[in-house]
């Protein structure tokens, strides 16, 4: 990635955060934790790796996004929102009434929306479906699927992975944001586990790990998930649930939390200010 | 507003796991949202928290049913209503375990969440499972009364729970009956039959109807299975018409389960209130009320149809 790209990744990323912690604030319900730990995963995809824009998206040649951990919808709103799918401004009806924006994705209302999702691990056989379906066609486009590492808790995940191994559609690409935390605690309290990387591999996978937060070397990932013929990739993103401010970081209460006036003035004031 | 029967329930749960050992409570990972915690906190080796393995924890339940223990399993109702149907159909209902499902944030009540966080079939999922008792608690002490039944009855049950606190709709030192509705207003004209919150938006609804000359009788029909057949034919034959409110799709839930009963025995024309075979959307719990017609008002205009097609 050269460094031009990096930044302009970079300045997005931080206007993303921004504009997270002022809609929740305005709307007083979401879930900022893993909307921001999720933020340089979406944000790469959607404006590095991943062939998809408002043109194209009725093509079925484009690459696929399916964010499993629908919680996350604020942050993917904003990458499509940026990306032309619909108007930025739209970003204040989230969760409101008769809003396209839904608390979770939802794939018949909003543009750009791959998949509906919300219920945990039911996104990532979705997205199998769909890569199964891009290789009987014969179409080299790529499916990416986000899940959370609570996510993982799922059994249907792992039903899936056995599938991933069978079928191997290696034109999927799994990242999980491991940020290490999910709702009532830390994933090591409430449901350890263990040598991630090993059980994936166990499972047939091909695993790369990379820092979560960097945007180059999410783009090094996926290069080599890419270059991985046959055998379908996992990349491990190492990330921090409620990443950018401080005092949200690796915390399960901001999970869902809406944001305080106080802790909204903190917040922004270290993201540097409204936009 | 009275307090989040959540919380009466939590709380309950630990008064009386003090001295019935045999009570465990199962959770996905949103204990602090159903408030199982507060049984948790209390007796950490009688609580297992499964991570967001619903299908997994339904199962445990059942393992620590069939050898004595009174497992509450707990996530939110949309998710222990289809994830844990098949364990309820099962364990529940084919095996008969001793297994209670609490199903916290029903209906609309998680409202800003949206449509996937609705539960608006849990209670049609449940009803159609033979020997699966489906209770909804509308205040603090219909709460009350159910969860200690549900700890003493050997039996499997769904009880759906809210989000949101409650106004009081029955008075203090109200004796409720396991499987018998409640009058808990007197009327001649109509009956409204509600559960859950619709009880006391059906008390509003009378009030309103009472202006108008319209005198409304209000029943909470807490439980939905067994279902008070009785106490239906008493109403149909002294009011002559009958409205059904509830938080739940019109099909399959307290309105089909009351139309089953009139039909049977002493057909009076009923009108049904509740969310219209849609799915609903993210908004505020009172703004979800207002676009799907769950209000007070709503209940009154039904009223007049059911007596105008008497
Ligand atoms: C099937 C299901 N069970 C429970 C929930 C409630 N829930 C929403 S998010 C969440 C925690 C998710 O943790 P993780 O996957 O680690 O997400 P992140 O940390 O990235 O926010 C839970 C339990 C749900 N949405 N779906
Ligand atoms: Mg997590």
């Amino acid at each position: 990635m050269t460094d031009e790209k990096k930044k302009e990744l970079e300045a997005l990323c931080l206007e993303f955060r921004k504009c997270l912690i002022e809609t929740l604030h305005s709307i007083q319900t979401g879930h900022p934790g893993g909307s921001l730990s999720v933020c340089e995963i979406l944000t790469t995809l959607y404006f590095s790796e991943a062939n998809i824009s408002p043109e194209n998206i009725d093509d079925p040649n484009r690459d696929k996004i399916i964010l499993c951990k629908g919680h996350a919808a604020p942050m993917l709103y904003l990458n499509l929102a940026k990306k032309g799918f619909f108007p930025m401004e739209e970003m204040k009806t989230l969760r409101q009434l008769n809003s396209r924006l839904q608390g979770h994705p939802c794939s018949k209302e909003t543009p750009g929306v791959e998949a509906s999702t919300g219920p945990l691990g039911a996104g990532y056989p979705m997205a199998v479906g769909v890569a199964l379906a891009d290789r009987m066609d014969g179409r080299d486009s790529y499916t990416y699927a986000i899940l959370g590492d609570g996510e993982l808790n799922e059994g249907v995940v792992w039903e899936t992975a056995l599938n991933v191994n069978k079928w191997k559609p290696d034109h999927l690409i799994t990242i999980v944001d491991w940020n290490k935390v999910q709702l009532d605690g830390t994933t090591d309290q409430i449901m350890p586990i263990g040598d991630l990387a090993g059980k994936f591999a166990a499972f047939g996978y091909n695993v790369i790990e990379c820092d979560g937060h960097d945007v180059a070397a999410l783009s090094d990932a996926i290069a080599q998930a890419k270059a991985a013929k046959g055998v379908p990739s996992v990349i491990l993103a190492h990330t921090v649930k409620g990443k950018g401010v401080s005092f949200m970081e690796g915390k399960n209460a901001w999970h869902g939390a809406p944001i305080d006036d106080a802790s909204y003035e903190k917040a922004m004031e270290e993201l540097g200010g409204a936009q | 507003m009275g307090k989040q029967l959540r919380e009466i329930y939590g709380e309950i749960l630990k008064e009386v796991g003090a001295t019935n050992n045999d009570i465990v409570v199962l959770d996905a990972d949103v204990s602090g949202s159903t408030k199982s915690a507060i049984f948790g906190k209390a007796y950490p080796d009688r609580f297992y928290n499964c991570g967001i393995s619903e299908y997994t924890m339904v199962g445990m339940a059942a393992g620590l049913a069939k050898m004595g223990k009174i497992p509450f399993v707990n996530t939110f109702a949309v998710f222990i209503s289809t994830i844990g149907l098949l364990g309820a159909r099962n364990f529940m209902s084919y095996s008969g375990l001793n297994v209670k499902y609490m199903g916290a944030y029903g209906g609309l009540s998680d409202a800003y969440d949206g449509a996937t966080h609705h539960a608006l079939e849990d209670i049609a999922n449940m009803r159609a499972l033979p020997d699966v008792d489906v209770l909804v608690p509308s205040d603090a002490a219909s709460t009350a009364f159910i969860v200690n039944e549900a700890i003493a009855r050997k039996q499997p049950m769904y009880i759906r729970l809210s989000r949101d606190a409650m106004p009081d709709c029955h008075p203090e030192g109200a004796v409720f009956e396991y499987g018998k509705g409640m009058i808990v207003r007197e009327g001649t004209d109509v009956t409204l039959i509600g559960c859950g919150i619709m009880v006391s938006k059906s008390m509003e609804a009378a009030e309103l109807l009472a202006k108008e000359g319209i005198s409304a009788r209000v029943v909470d029909m807490f439980s939905i299975k067994p279902l008070d057949e009785e106490l239906i034919e008493k109403c149909a034959k002294e009011t002559g018409a009958i409205v059904t409110a509830e938080e739940h799709n019109v099909i399959g839930g307290l309105g089909s389960a009351v139309s089953e009963a009139v039909v049977k025995t002493f057909p009076v024309p009923v009108e049904k209130v509740g969310v219209m075979d849609t799915h609903a959307e993210s908004a505020s719990y009172k703004d979800l009320f207002a676009k799907y017609h769950l209000n007070a008002e709503d209940i009154a205009a039904a009223a007049k149809k059911a007596i105008a097609r008497k």
